[in-house]
């Protein structure tokens, strides 16, 4: 048994080829296909805009603090890391907590959103126009709430002491794919602006 | 079931030099992270979906071939869908032709090809011990399976599974009061492809990361197998486009259950007008089609791989053009994705619009001519061994050619109009998109049956199942050319009603004999399929006498494919009949330096710089 090999040696012949890690490879490989997704949304939503009969209505305005907190949410992932990179799990904990609590915030954010959509007469069943915000930001937080399981697991691998320098492939990742989800985001929301 | 431990299982069993490990059933056979065996999954699975989408069709076929058939003797098979008087209800025709469509193009031709060849050839051909990530693997074909109870489960519903053709267009699919079949059944269909979305893309992130990161040493891309290059960018095709079939799903659930109306508008059912306005079914063919044509690729280029590697096996020649065969691939990728909108010239689509992806459809042209050209020339003065897996890949060769050269008339927008939703359509992709890459399946069962079971399959067995099948298929889909371009549309359930077509009884009898003869031959296949597995002849560890890496491995491959070290690669995987060598081939894992007879110049340069590992077990495979 002593030649047995775990996961990170098996993988070790790669690392001379490609300094990437394969599962942080496998990660953006997932997150190319969720951009495919979105890609395939917005699009058909212009697509369908081009078509006419589209209701056009104001975003409400809680759309615009919600990308506010969720970009904060990104700056305190990086913090987060960071305070990993160098050890310092004090601050480690303090900001993945903080990152937690913005991301509810932002889920809540986006919930008083739809209630002030409907509260403008715009509804899920209805002109597409309505139909496809609520798919979109819908689909969007589906996404995030991967993302929030994904620092979850990450906490509470922090209070297990699991994080730390030398063990930071799973933060790498868990960093990479929260700024994507932001930047999905802030992509989304800018493209309604402007498309609504 | 836990998983938890299942994947410390799969994690444990990956060592070096450890071959008696003792293994549940469980871990072993079921909930396996061992890439060979989660192939072999794949291929059983497929191959009994394919019983199943070929038995629709010979139900089918027996309606179209004879209309006026008594099938009361059918009543134990499916019951209700025969009607008193003894015929096959016209919707559950329409359900057959959706779910062999479905069956074959998504369980058969994708799960059961790439799933089957992509999971056992990528690691044991790039010099890895098993997929990147196992767990993952395992979750792809699990979620494989659940799909697969999801639309076998929607054949026996009251309702019927999905009947609105495989594309499933809205808005027939979307309105439950259309037909029986957009009841349950699509909804059943759509449950099934999300999860079949999920398991194709859990896969493709394995090969795509795979071939990126656990190449062996010396396996540089441009020494990679051309099978691997394409499971590569059919992965990457496949990423890419099965995530918009997931977008277009989602919003035609949410017309279906939820009442929105994406694609759904001025519609009226019984004089009464549906209060859904706004929607474009239109858009829906957009969507569906950007990964609907990709699809075709996902489906042909696996097949194109396999073709290549025993075409050049087996001429006993290096492949010809090496890299124009990358470089087609490419084209042919990149190419896939720019093309949907010939499906639907005539769906209203701006003509200028049409001529542009006209333009571009004709010029995968180029690229596939180049492959035919490379196929042709390998096989060119070669020391052809015709074993069954030649003779299905020079079959692929042949579809590839009278299939492809009818592409080209459909992809003109002009004559699509007469053309368009016609059995030439049918004749057309069967050829080209079903049979090639069938044949290429085969090809590749026959090829790669020892290194799976250790035996080699019955080789007369295998050359009288290749030319029923090769005659079989020509048998059928020639004449649907000539019924096309007389206009007979397909998806009609009877065209007796019609004096037009009512001289092509015969050709149409003909077509479905032919099919009852070909699917009888692939009963041949079964027998031989099933009784190798356990009676063949135990196969060598090189049986072909190929240069790949996973006929360095054991007959029978334990967890981690090679006990000792992984082989180093050296040179190109085709290095078959070189000048001066002593035998007619060279694998991959011999050094430059050992091969000083055969050498040509720049090798000996190469030689002279070569680190020579302690591959031990390179040298007594010499």
């Amino acid at each position: 048994m002593e030649t047995s090999l775990n996961k990170e040696q098996q993988l070790q012949p790669s690392i001379k080829i490609l300094s990437m890690h394969p599962l942080k490879f496998a990660l953006w490989l997932f997150i190319v296909s969720v951009v495919m997704i979105f890609a395939a949304l917005t699009s058909a939503y212009i697509v369908r805009q081009s078509e006419g009969n589209w209701l056009i209505f104001e975003l409400p305005n809680i759309f615009l603090y919600n990308t506010i907190i969720l970009v904060a949410s990104s700056v305190t992932m990086h913090l987060a890391y960071l305070a990993a990179k160098k050890d310092n799990f004090k601050n480690l904990k303090l900001f993945m907590i903080l990152t937690a609590v913005l991301s509810v915030a932002f889920f809540i954010g986006q919930y008083e959103a739809w209630g002030a959509l409907v509260d403008r007469d715009v509804y899920f069943v209805g002109n597409p126009s309505g139909s496809f915000l609520y798919v979109i930001s819908g689909l969007h937080a589906f996404h995030l709430v991967s993302g929030l399981i994904f620092i979850l697991i990450m906490l509470f691998s922090a209070f297990k002491n699991k994080v730390h320098s030398k063990n930071m492939v799973k933060m790498e990742m868990c960093t990479t794919y929260w700024h994507f989800l932001d930047g999905l985001w802030v992509y989304l929301f800018i493209f309604l602006l402007l498309n609504h | 079931m836990s998983t938890a431990a299942e994947v410390n299982i799969g994690q444990d069993v990956q060592h070096d030099e450890h071959h008696d490990h003792e293994q549940s059933f469980i871990s072993k056979y079921i909930f396996t992270t061992d890439h060979k065996m989660i192939g072999k999954q794949f291929l059983v699975t497929g191959i009994m979906w394919g019983i199943i989408g070929v038995g629709m069709s010979v139900i089918f076929r027996l309606q179209l071939g004879f209309p006026d058939m008594q099938m009361e003797w059918l009543r134990p098979l499916l019951g209700g869908w025969i009607s008193e008087s003894g015929q096959l209800d016209p919707e559950f025709y329409l359900a057959l032709v959706t779910m062999h469509g479905t069956i074959m193009v998504f369980f058969v031709l994708t799960a059961g090809l790439s799933g089957t060849f992509s999971n056992y050839l990528i690691p044991l051909q790039v010099g890895a011990r098993d997929m990147a990530s196992g767990f993952m693997n395992m979750l792809s074909y699990w979620f494989f399976f659940i799909s697969s109870v999801v639309m076998m489960t929607s054949i026996f519903i009251e309702t019927g599974p999905a009947a609105g053709g495989w594309v499933v267009y809205p808005p027939l699919s979307a309105l439950p009061q259309a037909i029986q079949g957009s009841q349950l059944g699509m909804t059943l269909w759509l449950v099934a492809m999300v999860f079949f979305i999920v398991s194709m893309l859990l896969g493709g992130i394995n090969y795509i990361t795979t071939v990126i990161n656990l190449r062996t040493e010396g396996m540089s891309f441009s020494r990679l197998p051309l099978t691997i290059w394409s499971f590569f960018l059919t992965a990457v095709i496949g990423l890419l486009s099965f995530p918009v079939l997931f977008a277009a799903a989602l919003l035609l659930v949410f017309d279906r259950s939820f009442g929105t109306s994406f694609y759904l508008s001025d519609i009226y059912i019984g004089g009464e007008a549906l209060p859904n306005m706004g929607g474009s079914p239109i858009l829906y063919q957009h969507l569906f089609w950007f990964l609907g044509h990709p699809e075709v690729y996902i489906v042909l280029l696996p097949a194109l791989g396999i073709t290549s590697e025993v075409i050049a096996t087996n001429s006993r020649k290096p492949i010809f053009g090496y890299r124009a065969m990358i470089g087609s691939m490419l084209g042919i990728t990149v190419l896939s994705f720019v093309v949907w909108a010939h499906h639907m010239f005539v769906s209203g689509l701006n003509p200028f619009l049409g001529s542009v992806f006209m333009f571009l459809t004709l010029i995968i042209a180029i690229p596939s001519a180049v492959k035919v050209f490379n196929y042709l020339t390998t096989l060119w003065k070669g020391n052809i061994i015709f074993t069954p897996a030649t003779l299905f890949s020079i079959g692929l060769v042949s579809f590839f050619i009278s299939g492809g050269l009818t592409g080209i008339f459909l992809g003109n927008s002009v004559i699509d109009i007469q053309l368009h939703d016609t059995y030439f359509v049918v004749a057309h992709f069967h050829l080209v998109m079903g049979s090639l890459s069938v044949f290429g399946l085969l090809a590749g069962v026959y090829h790669w049956f020892p290194k799976m079971f250790g035996r080699m399959m019955d080789e007369k067995l295998g050359h009288i199942h290749f030319w029923m099948t090769f005659i079989g298929v020509y048998m059928i889909f020639f004449p649907m050319h000539y019924i096309g371009i007389a206009g007979f549309p397909r998806r009609y359930y009877s065209w007796t009603n019609f004096d037009a077509f009512s001289a092509y009884t015969d050709l149409n009898m003909f077509v479905s004999i032919a099919a009852f003869v070909t699917v009888a031959a692939q009963f041949l296949f079964l027998f031989n399929f099933f009784y190798s597995m356990y009676r063949g002849k135990k196969a060598p560890q090189n049986p072909w006498r190929s240069n790949t890496l996973e006929w360095t491995a054991p007959i029978i491959p334990e967890h981690g494919n090679w006990p000792g070290e992984i082989p180093k690669v050296y040179r190109w995987p085709y290095d078959y009949s070189k000048p001066g060598a002593k035998e007619d081939f060279i694998p991959q894992h011999i050094p430059l330096s050992q091969t000083p007879e055969s050498n040509l110049e720049h090798e000996v340069e190469l030689a002279k710089k070569e680190v020579v590992g302690k591959t031990a077990d390179a040298k007594s495979n010499t």
